[in-house]
């Protein structure tokens, strides 16, 4: 075991990414454990969503990249039906998958494409959103 | 002229550090009327009051301003001063140059020039004030205990051991409340009943104690020291002077479908009943919902049967007005209703109890004899699983955002309760966290863990469910990150506490206050647990906040001490500052009197010489005991009429000119 840094400078802002994103305040979670009690996807996660979260107030982000667990969570909302702190853990597991979505990988699209990709068949939002993915 | 003096209080550097307090003494020496202005460090600490003093006889001073902190803090003790130095104390007033000045601003600049204006005001207005003498009202010597559990209990045997009459109104059959519901106690494990009902006999046979069960408070007039309870006393439909308390009635009853209130519905009563075989006083009531007889006009067995002619089926609710001198609210707390807690299945599932239907089914007296079974298909349970914090600490609508303070105690006895008479059952405890503080506490529930063998596990439960005869459990091992299935065969959930639910409507008509949760609000959190805002209530026990019983009992004799030094005095001295009516102007329109939340005001006819014609008019006339000054009246009145004396309405603008300048 290594001892790890809390909050490490580096990574204060993807922290506060994941935040904004999500929009919940990571700092009311208690960690009562309620969430990855009740997770019905928690058979296949290597961090449960608890953990997950543990790991954020500390900012050990680099752990929940590494681990499975932000991809097997199916986004069933159960967890932030149940938390007694009124946080919304499914919220923050997709703001963590747009946030490391967001890192990886080449801007493959840039603004200046959007015209000419923009077809009438296509939804709008399909655009926003893969601009959102394939930005950076 | 007159002679003012300005005494500005650094207040350490709570005002010094924000407010420039030589710019302040400079710019109050110029004041006009202000003959002598001073700093100190601490104007409350005896130098201070001492230099004050002083000052008054050196400078022969006839007014003073203080520019210190709220006078809702030292009014009162620079209104001591002056009286000492022989000034009479309402010509001190007090400039609030630290909650509304230092306190709420960062520039120095600014806030100074805030603080010299509120001194201008002060001194304005004090320019203008006369001096008041407080006349007296005497204090009636009984007091009223609202809820008989064992806050109400104690507190009324507190007063009434010294020498001073009480009243108990409860609002079920029979006092006692929570506690006669309890196993055992924590930490001592001693049996509650054991300790309470001796309690109860001795407030029964108390001389000097009085009890209204079945009673509710309906509303309240009048003051500290001279309160008007007006209590409705509901039929209880059997006369209490004449019933021996037999029980046969309660025996021969037919209609026994019920739910028992006293065994949390655990077991059915009849419809003419006493909650339990100890209750107080020992006579039966008719629960008019249930009993055939008020259903369909035929039965009357009870009546029948009665050896007494005890039953009074024409027994009408009866109203009864009392004057006391001080009330004390111990009304108690109740526990959340769980129905929105669906992944607890709760509702669903009749092994899944509370820990107050658990005390009924451990104890000796309740529907098991003290045997413990699921209440399912009554066969000893195997495991079981207690879980905390059900609607603690959460910030959802589902629950409470507090800590409910007793649970981590009880579920510890509840446990240990289990393994000392069963050591064959396993139990296992869900906690967040274990908080135990209090005496011999922390070793009680170690006690649990260390010899009882109770498996604490940090998670919480996400899901029970029925799973054939078991309940399967689903929980999660916060420290090793394991989630837990377990097989149980009864699960006690620990729900939350809550305010009673009449609580803001009781506060309503006591005039008293209620926090966001709906627990009454004391005058000070730390300095003035016991007392309320409203002189001559107290408060005592969990309607308050969560609260353990030997808690309780110190809050309860506690409000009973505030109580008796109230009795204890003969006259109680009167604020002066209330309403006058200039009966020159006053119009009789008398809409003061519709406003008068006190009903202090009422009319006169008056006779008074016209340019030598005799006529007779009506004015408004201020009762000057029932007055409380709250200036409702001096708005209402349409030709200004009305002034509250220490505020009138001269002063206030003397104060608004002065700040606006």
């Amino acid at each position: 075991m290594t001892r790890v840094k809390v909050i490490p400078e580096n990574k204060k802002n993807i922290i506060d990414k994941i935040i904004e994103m999500s929009g919940e305040n990571i700092r009311d979670c208690m960690q009562c454990g309620k969430c990855s009690a009740g997770c019905p996807a928690s058979d296949g996660m290597d961090l449960l969503p608890h953990q997950v979260i543990r790991l954020l107030q500390l900012g050990q982000i680099d752990r929940i990249v590494e681990s499975k667990s932000i991809w097997n969570c199916a986004s069933c909302f159960t967890c932030a039906q149940r938390c007694p702190r009124n946080i919304d853990i499914a919220n923050i597991m997709e703001a963590i998958r747009l946030t490391i979505i967001r890192c990886v990988g080449n801007s493959r699209l840039k603004a200046d494409d959007v015209p000419s990709k923009v077809d009438c068949k296509m939804p709008q939002q399909a655009i926003v959103s893969g601009f959102r993915k394939y930005n950076k | 002229m007159q002679r003012i003096g300005v005494f500005v209080c650094w207040c350490g550097t709570n005002i010094a550090g924000t407010v420039n307090i030589e710019k302040v003494i400079a710019a109050a020496g110029e004041m006009p009327g202000v003959v002598y202005a001073k700093d100190y460090q601490y104007m409350c600490s005896a130098v201070g009051q001492n230099l004050v003093k002083n000052t008054i006889k050196e400078q022969k001073l006839d007014r003073v301003v203080i520019a210190s902190c709220s006078p809702r803090m030292h009014e009162a003790t620079f209104r001591k001063t002056a009286k000492v130095a022989g000034l009479n104390p309402y010509l001190v007033e007090v400039a609030n140059i630290r909650e509304h000045c230092s306190w709420i601003h960062k520039n120095k600049e600014e806030a100074t020039k805030k603080a010299i204006a509120l001194t201008r005001a002060a001194v304005a207005k004090v320019a203008l004030n006369t001096a008041l003498i407080a006349g007296e009202i005497g204090v009636e010597s009984r007091a009223l205990v609202i809820g008989g559990g064992i806050a109400g209990i104690q507190t009324a045997l507190d007063i009434a051991e010294a020498g001073y009459e009480v009243d108990i109104i409860e609002k079920s059959p029979s006092i006692g409340g929570k506690m006669a519901q309890i196993d055992k106690t924590f930490p001592t494990l001693d049996c509650s009943a054991c300790i309470l009902t001796p309690k109860m006999v001795d407030v029964s046979t108390h001389p000097n104690i009085n009890i209204y069960t079945y009673s509710e408070l309906e509303n309240v007039k009048g003051y500290v020291g001279n309160f008007e309870v007006t209590m409705n006393q509901r039929a209880r439909s059997v006369n209490m002077e004449k019933c021996i308390g037999c029980g046969i009635c309660t025996d021969k009853c037919p209609s026994k479908k019920a739910k028992s209130e006293f065994e949390e519905g655990l077991r059915n009563r009849s419809a003419i009943y006493t909650p339990f075989p100890q209750a107080i006083p020992n006579v039966p009531v008719i629960d008019r919902e249930a009993c055939i007889k008020f259903k369909t006009g035929k039965c009357g067995l009870c009546e029948t049967v009665c050896p007494a002619g005890a039953i009074e089926f024409s027994q009408e609710d009866t109203k009864i007005t009392k004057k006391y001198g001080a009330i004390v609210v111990a009304i108690g707390y109740d526990i959340i209703a769980l129905d929105k807690f669906g992944e607890y299945a709760y509702t669903n599932h009749q092994d899944v109890i509370t820990s107050l239907e658990f005390e009924r089914l451990t104890n000796a007296a309740g529907p098991t004899g003290g045997k413990l079974v699921r209440p399912s298909d009554h066969k000893k349970p195997k495991k079981v699983v207690f879980v905390q914090c059900v609607g603690s600490r959460d910030k959802t609508e589902r629950g409470k955002t507090y800590c409910s303070k007793i649970c981590c105690m009880y579920t510890a006895k509840h446990a240990m309760l289990i393994r000392d008479k069963y050591p064959d059952i396993e139990t296992y405890v869900f906690y967040i966290d274990v908080r135990t503080p209090g005496k011999n506490f922390d070793e009680f529930h170690r006690r649990a863990v260390e010899e009882y063998g109770v498996n604490y596990i940090k998670g919480m439960v996400g899901k029970i469910f029925p799973d054939g005869e078991k309940l399967q459990v689903h929980g999660v091992d916060a420290l090793t990150g394991d989630t837990i299935k377990i097989d149980a065969d009864m699960v006690v959930l620990a729900a939350a506490t809550k305010a009673k639910e009449d609580a803001e409507d009781l506060g309503r008509k006591l005039s008293i206050s209620t926090d966001t949760n709906n627990f009454f609000t004391e005058a000070h959190p730390k300095l003035k647990p016991v007392e309320t805002h409203c002189a001559g209530i107290y408060l005592a026990g969990a309607c308050q906040g969560p609260k353990d019983i030997p808690e309780t009992v110190a809050q309860a004799s506690g409000a009973a001490a505030k109580a008796i030094g109230l009795l204890s005095k003969d006259k109680l001295v009167n604020n002066p500052c209330i309403s006058e009516v200039d009966e020159k102007i006053c119009s009789g329109c008398l809409a003061c009197t519709k406003i008068c939340p006190y009903d202090a005001i009422t009319s006169k006819v008056i006779t008074f010489n016209d340019h030598g014609k005799i006529t007779k008019r009506v004015v408004a006339q201020v009762n000057k005991a029932l007055c409380q000054g709250c200036g409702g009246c001096t708005v209402a009145c349409r030709p200004g009429a009305i002034d509250i004396k220490g505020f009138t309405n001269k002063q206030i603008l003397a104060e608004v000119d002065a700040l606006c300048r």
